[in-house]
């Protein structure tokens, strides 16, 4: 009998992303509601794939709103819905659900969508399950995923000697990608010592180590393969996905230097895509802290422990470099309402199309795409490409 | 008395024998009688051997300071304390790991280290609820 990985490659480049979007605005918005978010960026996902919002019969959807709340919304009754919520890797998890939907059947236009009032508020109802850190946690003073994050970074400095210098340094790479792409909220270029001297927040981490808080939409459309050919741009195949998750509160974490929850995740993708780290030649990380890219890379085998921040320290991350990461402008200068995972899969999307003006990668083909829910709690990875 | 931080809340059926410890100063642990495993935070089965069968063992209240973060800000709007102060994850001797503050140190990467000793200072910080906090060990 197959193995589960030996199956899940069966759903290799079965299914495509056709298209992509955000919301008609993103940054501050407080005369957008988070629903509407949604909804703008559904429309406009669906337009670019040269569908109609009718055809639309599966809905994604991670955070507050439930996909029959979207259904409603867009006055659609979806075949199958999918409501999975681990943190803002949820959306690049239910790619792989969706593929998985789309080649049994159960649906024929799949949209994965993201939308988070994350900076005004505006149309949001707070519910949060706090019966853990509620007690465990919070009477510390914990709260916030600053409070939480640097726990980890703390420990990956003892145990491998990076420094506050090359945290920094990921900062200052991603905004030389976001001065490229004008839908990024800040634009200037950063160095090592702004970001050194930005206002302490909690050791380690100074303002500028900490991604934005953005209000934001954003949605993804994919079909089968056979019916991709027929839509509006070029397809983007999902070549493989991988999901994990490890632990919620980073006390229950068995390394706090390494993701366990990254490595799962980026080992059934690698596997069910058949590829490894050289085949790539543009990667999306969350990040929501600096320290987070280098420790996915880490995790995810492509750099060794401890040596992640070189990519980032040595140009290999920037403009030209040899394996350009986050070239939107990432969650630290682009865009970052909450939950981000949305966002990485639309500016891989956009580089294997070739779409991205100033900051396109030269001969993107493979990209990598990989997120975090939680802090390293859950991961999603995806291997997207322009050709099968 | 003043509260000048969030207190523990809900308390799970669970978890009551670790905060009933701290009352009476004694630091409570989960312990399977199965496989031996001490684990924290409380839960009604081992996670490593899966047994439901779990007791409570007294924990020495020693440990190493296993991550930190020196907060210049609350993160919390119940958080009254003024910064700088210090977030710790406590490695405890006795194996599982628990959060808590560092305190009675100077709140400055030059004196705080991973893998410190520490050990625990009970904290009364209202009538009902004593927190276990952690001090570089004496």
């Amino acid at each position: 009998m197959a193995t589960v990985a030996e199956r899940q490659r069966e759903l290799r480049n079965v299914a495509c992303i056709v298209g992509v979007d955000e919301s008609d605005q993103i940054g501050t918005l407080p005369n957008v509601s988070q629903l509407s978010l949604h909804l703008e960026a559904i429309s406009n996902a669906v337009r670019d794939a040269g569908l109609k919002v009718g055809d639309v019969d599966g809905i994604f959807t991670a955070g507050q709103h439930s996909p029959a709340t979207l259904g409603e919304a867009l006055g659609v009754k979806p075949r199958y819905v999918d409501g999975t919520t681990v943190g803002g890797c949820s959306f690049i998890i239910m790619v792989g659900h969706a593929v998985a939907a789309l080649h049994h059947g159960l649906c024929d236009v799949a949209v994965v969508s993201h939308g988070e009032s994350g900076r005004s508020g505006t149309g949001v109802t707070r519910t949060r399950d706090t019966a853990l850190s509620g007690q465990f946690e919070f009477p510390y003073g914990f709260g916030g995923a600053t409070s939480y994050f640097g726990m980890i970074t703390t420990r990956h400095m003892h145990e491998y000697g990076t420094t506050l210098e090359q945290w920094a340094q990921v900062a200052v790479s991603t905004r030389k990608w976001a001065a490229l792409n004008p839908k990024a909220r800040f634009r200037d270029p950063i160095t090592v010592a702004d970001v050194l001297a930005s206002r302490p927040v909690s050791y380690p981490f100074n303002l500028l180590n900490i991604c934005l808080v953005t209000d934001a939409g954003g949605a993804v459309v994919l079909t089968r393969a056979d019916r991709a050919k027929d839509c509006a741009k070029a397809p983007v195949y999902v070549r493989g996905f991988g999901e994990a998750t490890e632990h919620v509160m980073v006390t229950q974490m068995d390394n706090l230097a390494v993701s366990a929850a990254t490595r799962l995740a980026g080992e059934r993708a690698f596997s069910m895509a058949g590829v490894s780290a050289k085949d790539f030649n543009h990667v999306m990380l969350y990040d929501a802290f600096t320290s987070g890219p280098p420790i996915m890379l880490e995790s995810l085998g492509i750099a060794k422990p401890g040596e992640g921040v070189q990519f980032f320290t040595e140009g290999r991350s920037t403009p030209g470099g040899r394996l350009p990461i986050n070239t939107n402008g990432g969650g630290l200068s682009y865009t970052h309402s909450g939950m981000y995972g949305i966002f990485p899969i639309i500016e891989a999307t956009r580089q294997l199309r070739g779409e991205c003006g100033a900051r396109q990668v030269p001969g993107a083909t493979c990209s990598l795409v990989n997120g975090m829910g939680g802090m390293l709690s859950a991961a999603g990875t995806l291997v997207l490409a322009n050709r099968t | 008395m003043d509260v000048d931080r969030p207190l523990p809340s809900p308390i799970t059926p669970e978890a009551k024998p670790f905060w009933d410890g701290c009352r009476a100063l004694k630091l409570m642990l989960p312990r399977c009688e199965e496989c031996g495993h001490v684990f924290f935070y409380p839960r009604i089965l081992c996670p490593r051997c899966h047994s439901r069968r779990v007791g409570w063992m007294q924990a020495s209240g020693r440990g190493t300071l296993h991550s930190f973060e020196i907060a210049h800000q609350a993160f919390q709007k119940a958080w009254k304390i003024k910064p700088p102060y210090v977030l710790a994850m406590v490695q405890l001797e006795e194996g599982p790991r628990m959060m808590s503050n560092l305190i009675n140190v100077e709140p400055s990467p030059k004196a705080i280290k991973c893998d410190m000793p520490v050990e625990v200072v009970f904290t009364k910080v209202s009538d009902d609820v004593t927190l276990p906090l952690f001090q570089p060990r004496r």
